[in-house]
């Protein structure tokens, strides 16, 4: 490799995106349409604003048509220290756009000395997914969600998206993927304004666990393996992923709680919940 | 048709080399050593927002001294060299070594056909795994490259400034010890420096992901302060 130098008229600036395009690794659009069955799926991802700042969760399976292609992939990544981007929809592209994106941020902060604000960075994944429409057009589809704290306001704040890299700000919460209405409406009906993070961290695992419920895209909690949803915090403290040890026992606690609804003994007992 | 005047190549090469170090001799010097955690990296630069020493990658940063614009020309393709080669290989495949070779193939180079060489001086330092692992490269105007393994000085006076290190430079020194170390080298017997006249950086070994970072003037008075 030489070093990437540019003249004036072409640099592409603090842009990794536009670098990687000027020097040409960016891949080609397919020209026909790929079946839904031929590549993999991810799907469900929720974001949730609490007292201290956002939560963001996302269940474990991809899915390839009907066949489960992955039990542990990861759809919730950390964009930088203070904000996270989730994904749904084609896992190949959806991966390789948070990719990008991370070292999109990472690239800009040193050419420049400065950060991007929250606003700045989520204009830019909505840069980014403008630009894969040709290949949402051909089903590879990636329609995420981007939470962050802004250390500018002090409160978290969260994004979502449509293929066209439509950005829409959401005060409370966002959820995308297949599961997305199930979870969605879950976390609709236990929202208040200033969760506790206890109470926050509760809503998401179950949010995600009623997705899986009644959408087959929708991983749950593997028991068997140990495979949990990843959930991560932001807050001024920056991106912090919950421990499996913290979401088994919670995930314990919530099938407790539903257990605890279909027995007629307790039926007491499920109602004061 | 005229000709133009013959001179011989030593004549030109040695023009270039006096016009190149005039102008580095015109800023001020930037050094960097090893200490027990890591690699410092400490200048004289009474700017806080000029810089002359930056992140490049998780373990690697850049010092430059010279002409700014120049050496900045050369920071950013440094951060883009690195971060298209984490990108398009593995974060763990971007070393310094490489990097190192390719400014010096560049400086070479300009050197040796541009009319105008570059009047810059840089060095780029990688911290290792266990300490005796770190690397750091001085490459010249000219494009000749040094590896250091335990102190690098860039500048006009860095000969000076060399010299005042070697003697009291020891291994395994703390962070306030060696950074010490380097300000009374930078400063010279006349002269004592200031936090606000510094500008000073660590890489250093098992914390983040990114080693990189900044020390404010609180940081460099509370090390520099007497025990």
């Amino acid at each position: 490799m030489t070093l990437p130098l540019f003249s004036l008229s072409d640099d592409p600036g603090p842009s990794f995106a536009a670098l990687v395009q000027r020097v040409g690794l960016r891949p080609p659009v397919p020209d026909t349409p790929l079946a839904a069955d031929q590549i993999a799926h991810g799907t469900t991802v929720v974001a949730v604003r609490f007292a201290d700042g956002v939560i963001m969760a996302g269940d474990r399976r991809a899915t390839s048509g009907n066949l489960i292609s992955h039990r542990s992939i990861e759809k919730v990544f950390p964009a930088d220290s203070h904000s996270a981007v989730g994904i749904a929809g084609a896992a190949g592209p959806a991966i390789e756009m948070v990719r990008l994106f991370q070292l999109q941020l990472e690239h800009y902060e040193k050419v420049e000395g400065s950060r991007l604000s929250i606003e700045g960075k989520a204009n830019q994944l909505g840069t980014m997914i403008r630009s894969n429409l040709p290949a949402a057009m051909q089903g590879l589809a990636v329609v995420p969600l981007f939470a962050g704290f802004d250390l500018r306001r002090n409160a978290g704040r969260l994004f979502q998206y449509d293929i066209t890299g439509g950005r829409y700000e959401e005060r409370d919460f966002a959820a995308t993927g297949s599961g997305s209405l199930h979870a969605g409406t879950v976390v609709k009906l236990g929202y208040r304004e200033a969760l506790s993070r206890d109470a926050v961290l509760d809503l998401a695992i179950e949010a995600l666990f009623q997705a899986a419920d009644d959408d087959s895209a929708t991983g749950g909690p593997d028991l068997m393996r140990g495979i949990f949803p990843v959930v991560a915090t932001i807050t001024a403290a920056g991106y912090e992923r919950i421990a499996d040890d913290d979401l088994a026992a919670r995930t314990g606690q919530l099938l407790e709680r539903l257990r605890s609804r279909r027995s007629p003994a307790d039926q007491s007992g499920a109602e004061s919940s | 048709m005229s000709m133009p005047f013959y001179v011989a190549p030593e004549q030109v090469m040695k023009d270039r080399a006096d016009y190149a170090r005039k102008g580095i001799a015109r800023g001020r010097s930037a050094l960097a050593l090893t200490y027990a955690d890591g690699i410092l990296l400490c200048a004289e630069n009474p700017s806080s927002t000029l810089r002359k020493l930056s992140e490049i990658y998780d373990r690697i940063a850049f010092a430059g001294v010279g002409k700014y614009n120049e050496y900045d020309q050369l920071r950013i393709a440094g951060v883009r060299h690195a971060d298209l080669k984490g990108y398009s290989y593995s974060r763990e495949d971007v070393d310094a070594r490489s990097l190192a070779n390719v400014y010096a193939q560049y400086l070479g180079q300009i050197f040796t056909h541009e009319m105008k060489p570059l009047e810059v001086e840089i060095l780029v330092a990688e911290i290792g795994d266990e300490p005796g692992h770190d690397q750091m490269f001085h490459i010249r105007y000219d494009g000749t490259m040094m590896d250091e393994s335990r102190f690098v000085v860039v500048g006009g006076d860095s000969d000076a400034i060399s010299e005042r290190l070697e003697a009291v430079w020891q291994d395994n020194a703390s962070l306030s010890v060696a950074l010490g170390a380097a300000v009374n080298a930078l400063a010279g017997p006349e002269r004592t420096l200031q936090p606000g006249d510094l500008e000073v950086a660590t890489l250093a070994r098992g914390q983040a992901r990114r080693a990189f970072q900044r020390l404010d003037d609180a940081a460099i008075g509370a090390l520099l302060a007497p025990a």
